[in-house]
């Protein structure tokens, strides 16, 4: 089957193209870029005043299955994604089981078969269960095709296994993520610590929890020699110690989320637990450093950390309601709508940090449209103006912390492996 | 100021200025219901008021019931046991039962911040917080300013200072939001650790020194010290507290002579406040838990109005 994409703006920064090209698609591959293709095609998409990009690399997922298909399937997820121009997904380690053996790669990876409609990439657990005690079998898991290896939801407390793991992970050129927390310090908090937590009443995370563990976390790294990628930044100092260690040759790479680029900690006085995640919304001056860090390379990455609930989970009391927000279908657009509508970054730097870096962090053979490359493209209307309604939501739970805001930005067609899957209004 | 517009009272953080002066006007009116020989009126005749308590508590829940009484509301109490784990009908659900009970008001006491925030979005009859976690008791901050206007004969200037475990009041938090907005200069007061972070930018001055808090003061509102729920070892010792922070006879004679002395129940006597002030003539403690009633009164009778307003 082949496709063409006539006359958008495509922005390619991998091959540096920023310009009106056509797209010429056969057999699931870009097979041509040039300013004017005529071939005889079966299906031609009109791109003119839209922007064609390489598909999205979402990096930061959870996808919940197996083990809570109540609150999200594979299949769910893939077609938000879809929805949000997401084609590639990293699926963290967090299920049930959990992703910490080649056994339980391989279950996941036929069930991605059968029902994902993106690329679904998948992490391996650092430790077995996820509980701190004792190392994956590293090079089984990567033999496996793992992308990364993460714990996910939680830190490694114990610096010598972590240290260990990265040891083994440099040995065979693995990534691996951190979740920066230390739980000594945040347990038992739902929002940033400091005079939001002090006016709801509620107890606090602190900054410290998180960029504390930044900086032992990518002490160890650089010890080892090893790669490591810090999730969900979300404070002021995080951001500067990984400046710092990016100044000195450390191989850090980071990624922030949607919601620490729009909202802050005020936004959550209203009580609202879609609001509610881990790490917490901190503070405007957060907020700021934050885009300014992706201004500057500092942080490499924006990454969903899509994490559906259910409302059982979600309408109670804040203290006891579920951290975490869903994030594939708002992610693009609250991108638009924070970094370019803003003027702080331009086009190029968009896709740069939605595709292709988290793309070349992973070492998959996604985020560009150079000739050869999967046609995982996204044709997208930047100008069109949406609000984020429950209805609409496409994933199985709704927990969205951008209900009801207005974003610009807009997918019009998403196309994976060649294939058209989503068009704006529906899913094909 | 036109009519009540608020179905709810979930916190003085969301009230007005004028909101809550026109409580404590609407409170003043209703003091004098208490001195009569029939102490009734029919502003809430027909109304049903479900005092809804998921922590013990007997006078804010009595003064509740005898507020709605003497509005001549029927009064319904439901006193449940709730645990963060245990599994059972959700705040929301029973909120919503209540209501199709075709109950007026719910008033809620519960041990989670938010609580009566998140039940008052999901019902559409009034309800009142009663106290909720650490975060707000309006009730009783406006009891408190209202005996403060009571002896004082105003707010706005007058130096209030707050003593005690300020990180778990609500009762400081809704006294905080309170008095500032009528603009009092607010003083906190506690050991370091029982003050929670950024504090000060609630408007706030803040000292672990009592002699501090004490000296210049025009009236001092001394919190229940709750040992019994000591999370922390770092917690002061009873002794020891007495010893810094208690509200001391010795302490006094260094404060404004006619200092008043506040405190919102059950004492501890010889924790945070002597006997001797406790009982003294500078306390207004019992003065307070009279004026909770019209307090609570204007409270019940406002959100009744505010329902039927909107």
């Amino acid at each position: 089957m082949s496709m063409l994409i006539k006359q958008g703006l495509v922005v390619d920064p991998a091959q540096g193209i920023n310009a009106i090209k056509d797209i010429l698609i056969d057999k699931g591959n870009v097979v041509d870029i040039a300013d004017c293709i005529s071939a005889n095609i079966e299906q031609v998409i009109n791109a003119s005043g839209l922007v064609v990009i390489p598909g999205l690399v979402d990096m930061h997922a959870h996808l919940r299955e197996p083990g809570r298909e109540d609150k999200e399937t594979i299949e769910t997820a893939t077609t938000a994604a879809l929805a949000g121009g997401i084609t590639s997904v990293l699926a963290m380690a967090n299920t049930a089981p959990c992703i910490d053996s080649a056994q339980a790669v391989g279950l996941l990876q036929k069930r991605i078969q059968k029902s994902a409609r993106a690329n679904v990439f998948i992490a391996g657990a650092i430790t077995k269960n996820r509980k701190g005690h004792a190392l994956v079998d590293f090079r089984g898991l990567q033999n496996k095709g793992v992308a990364a290896f993460t714990d996910d939801g939680s830190s490694v407390d114990d610096e010598k296994l972590l240290s260990k793991a990265f040891g083994v992970a440099r040995s065979i050129d693995a990534l691996i993520i951190c979740h920066c927390e230390d739980t000594m310090l945040s347990a038992g908090g739902s929002v940033n610590s400091g005079i939001i937590s002090t006016r709801m009443g509620l107890r606090g995370i602190s900054k410290e929890s998180e960029y504390k563990r930044v900086e032992r976390d990518i002490g160890l790294a650089e010890s080892a020699g090893a790669k490591i990628h810090i999730a969900h930044v979300s404070c002021a100092e995080s951001v500067e110690i990984i400046r710092r260690a990016k100044q000195r040759g450390a191989k850090v790479t980071a990624e922030t989320c949607p919601h620490y680029l729009m909202l802050c900690e005020e936004d959550v006085t209203d009580f609202d637990t879609n609001k509610k995640m881990n790490p917490p919304l901190r503070s405007k001056d957060d907020r700021e450093a934050l885009k300014q860090a992706i201004k500057d390379g500092t942080i490499d990455a924006l990454a969903s950390d899509h994490a559906p609930h259910t409302e059982n989970e979600k309408d109670i009391e804040f203290e006891r309601a579920a951290f975490g927000v869903i994030g594939f279908e708002t992610m693009l657009a609250v991108g638009i709508t924070a970094l370019y509508s803003t003027g702080v970054i331009d086009v190029d730097m968009l896709v740069q940090i939605c595709s292709t870096k988290p793309a070349r962090i992973l070492g998959i053979n996604k985020g560009t449209l150079v000739k050869g490359s999967d046609a995982d493209i996204v044709v997208l209307d930047p100008k069109h103006e949406w609000v984020v309604e429950k209805r609409d939501i496409i994933s199985k739970s709704k927990n969205s912390a951008f209900l009801g805001k207005r974003l610009k930005g807009r997918v019009a067609h998403t196309i994976v492996n060649g294939e058209l899957a989503y068009s704006a209004g529906g899913v094909l | 100021m036109g009519g009540w517009k608020q179905k709810d009272l979930l916190g003085l953080e969301y009230l007005t200025k004028e909101q809550i002066e026109h409580l404590l006007v609407t409170a003043e009116s209703f003091k004098e219901v208490s001195t009569r020989g029939i102490k009734k009126v029919p502003a809430l005749r027909g109304k049903t008021v479900v005092n809804l308590f998921y922590e013990p508590s007997t006078r804010t829940r009595v003064s509740f019931e005898i507020a709605a009484k003497r509005l001549s509301a029927d009064v319904i109490n439901i006193e449940t046991e709730t645990s963060s784990i245990r599994k059972g009908e959700t705040l929301i659900d029973t909120g919503l039962n209540i209501q199709a009970l075709k109950a007026d008001i719910i008033v809620v006491r519960h041990n989670a911040s938010g609580a009566a925030v998140m039940l008052a979005r999901h019902v559409d009859i009034s309800v009142i917080n009663a106290g909720d976690g650490w975060h707000e008791h309006p009730t009783q901050a406006l009891l408190d300013i209202f005996t403060l206007k009571q002896k004082l004969g105003r707010i706005e200037g007058l130096k209030i200072s707050i003593v005690g475990d300020i990180a778990h009041s609500r009762v400081a938090r809704s006294n905080i939001w309170g008095l500032t907005k009528l603009g009092a200069e607010v003083t906190v007061c506690a050991p370091k650790i029982l003050i929670p972070p950024e504090i000060e930018k609630m408007g706030v001055r803040v000292t672990d020194k009592i002699d501090n808090a004490i000296h210049n003061a025009d009236a001092i509102n001394v919190l229940r010290m709750q040992f019994e729920r000591d999370e922390t070892t770092a917690f002061p010792k009873q002794l020891e507290y007495f010893k810094n922070f208690a509200v001391t006879e010795e302490r006094l004679k260094r404060a404004k002579k006619d200092i008043i002395v506040m405190h919102p129940g059950p004492i501890n006597r010889g924790i945070e406040v002597s006997s001797a002030v406790a009982d003294g003539e500078q306390s207004v403690i019992l003065e307070q838990v009279t004026n909770g009633i019209a307090v609570r009164m204007a409270v019940l009778f406002l959100v009744a109005q505010g329902r039927r307003n909107r």
